[in-house]
């Protein structure tokens, strides 16, 4: 089956880029160079294409009885107009996938998932509404829409990124964190901006109807949005410290063990719960650490460290110049400083535990 | 280095990898296809003088971003000199492949391998295919 194309492809061909194939889509993985697109984030403003990723629509009177159900984080917490990072579980804990949602209407929410795990995602949220519904009584009804074909979704961020999306709109943009539908010169239709981003930096994601996202892409690079790729992504995330689903998050582990605690609420009751209340009581066996390498080499996913753990995601940083990364390690040696020796393709390499971010934001 | 370029003065193997004859001797690099493929180079540790290169096997690595690639000996021989610049700057690799990106000289064991490797115009048919 041959790949899905978003509605940019054109313009991404237009702009050079090289495209690969990610999760079923042909996507630009850069244009003019990584390191360039990555520092252009860094310092003024970048634009993304992440119109793979997925979106369920979940509403109506069961809405917040479902959610609370299938996210790790209180969702009653999240006011109209706000939005939570989450994580999505099973019965044993492991991590389906980490989640943004947005919460449109009193009685209706936005998530949006990971191009890879959206099917896996919406059939995960079409059982547990079953099995509610046939708990429940019938007044809870709730409708789970699969929106993915009706969202592109456009990521600006860096120091500038406010500033310029800001001069599309005569109103304010929303806070970080937070969501608001507004008109933006170059989109037909009304565009949802939120407060959010993958960066570390600050900026927006734009979600919009697929046919109006090339005018408002051309918009924002007339405007001084350099296109970035699929590997600036990765490398941004990465220097910000933030988990890419595949790598530092499976089903293999729960988030406790990910550092991801602080957006689980066990009382809640999510699927998964029990388990997560148990490990963060007892304490995890392995924790995911952010480290650096102290010389040079890059460690890479899969690489294995002496006395026990595996990196998971891991690059060259290309503001510091150093291999940095994120591995899990048995509990004892996740502190602060801790050397670790991580062998990379049978060349021992040494690195220390780190704080992250490794990078912080630029403004 | 923006455009293709294979260089009529060199010999190439399938690989991706040339090498520069000069009397017994080779300077060994990666082709422009290899680094436009890998995209810029960010690592590249030169391996040690005295090391021996055997012939269609791998005796180094170039990292880009996101991928490691092994590099193929186009020619059988010892190691005589490595790019140490490269262990600061690999970036050379990309902007001047053949030139400033030289990763080894060798001196040659069986110069008559030069017989199994292609001229720039066979290198390049086969990237046309």
């Amino acid at each position: 089956m041959s790949p899905r194309r978003t509605s940019l492809y054109d313009r991404h061909v237009a702009a050079g880029a090289k495209l690969v194939e990610f999760a079923g889509w042909e996507l630009p993985v850069q244009y003019a160079g990584v390191r360039e697109e990555h520092m252009a984030v860094r310092e003024a403003c970048g634009i993304f294409d992440v119109s793979h990723m997925g979106e369920i629509e979940t509403s109506g009177p069961g809405a917040l009885a479902l959610l609370q159900r299938l996210l790790s984080g209180d969702v009653a917490a999240i006011g109209v107009g706000g939005a939570q990072y989450s994580v999505l579980c099973r019965e044993d804990g492991g991590v389906l996938d980490d989640l943004f949602t947005y919460r449109l209407a009193d009685e209706r929410y936005l998530t949006v998932t990971n191009a890879a795990n959206h099917e896996r995602d919406l059939d995960w949220f079409r059982a547990c509404a079953r099995s509610l519904q046939a708990d429940g009584d019938a007044a809870a009804r709730v409708d789970v829409e699969d929106r993915i074909e009706d969202y592109a979704m456009l990521a600006v961020q860096g120091p500038r990124a406010r500033a310029i999306v800001q001069a599309l709109s005569d109103r304010a943009l929303p806070a970080r964190m937070t969501t608001a539908t507004l008109r933006l010169t170059g989109a037909a239709q009304e565009v949802l901006v939120c407060g959010t981003g993958y960066t570390g930096e600050d900026g927006v994601e734009l979600l919009l109807a697929p046919a109006d996202a090339p005018a408002l892409w051309d918009e924002l690079v007339a405007r001084g949005a350099t296109p970035a790729g699929l590997a600036a992504r990765d490398t941004l995330r990465l220097e910000a410290g933030f988990h890419l689903y595949g790598n530092d998050l499976s089903t293999e582990r729960g988030p406790i063990e990910a550092g991801l605690g602080w957006c689980c609420k066990e009382d809640t009751g999510f699927i998964g719960a029990d388990v997560v209340r148990a490990v963060r009581a007892t304490g995890p066996s392995e924790r995911l650490v952010a480290f650096a390498i102290d010389g040079p080499g890059i460690a890479r996913q899969g690489n294995a460290i002496a006395g026990g753990g595996v990196v998971t995601s891991g690059t060259l940083s290309p503001c510091l110049g150093v291999g940095i990364g994120l591995a899990y390690v048995p509990a004892a040696r996740a502190a602060l400083r801790t050397p670790l020796e991580i062998d990379v393709r049978g060349r021992a390499r040494e690195a220390r535990v780190v704080r992250k971010p490794f990078v912080a934001k630029a403004a | 280095m923006a455009e293709p370029s294979y260089p009529d003065d060199l010999l190439y193997h399938a690989e991706h990898d040339w090498a520069r004859l000069e009397d017994g001797e080779a300077t060994l690099g990666i082709t422009w296809y290899a680094q436009d493929a890998l995209g810029e180079v960010v690592f590249f540790e030169p391996p040690a003088v005295g090391m021996t290169l055997t012939q269609d096997e791998p005796y180094a690595e170039v990292e880009s971003v996101k991928a490691v690639s092994d590099v193929v000996a186009p020619l059988s021989g010892e190691i005589i000199a490595v790019n140490d610049a490269l262990a600061e700057d690999p970036t050379a690799i990309n902007e001047d492949p053949y030139g400033a990106g030289w990763l080894v000289k060798v001196r040659l064991r069986n110069p008559a391998e030069t017989a199994s490797l292609l001229d720039a115009e066979a290198y390049a048919a086969t990237l046309a295919g």
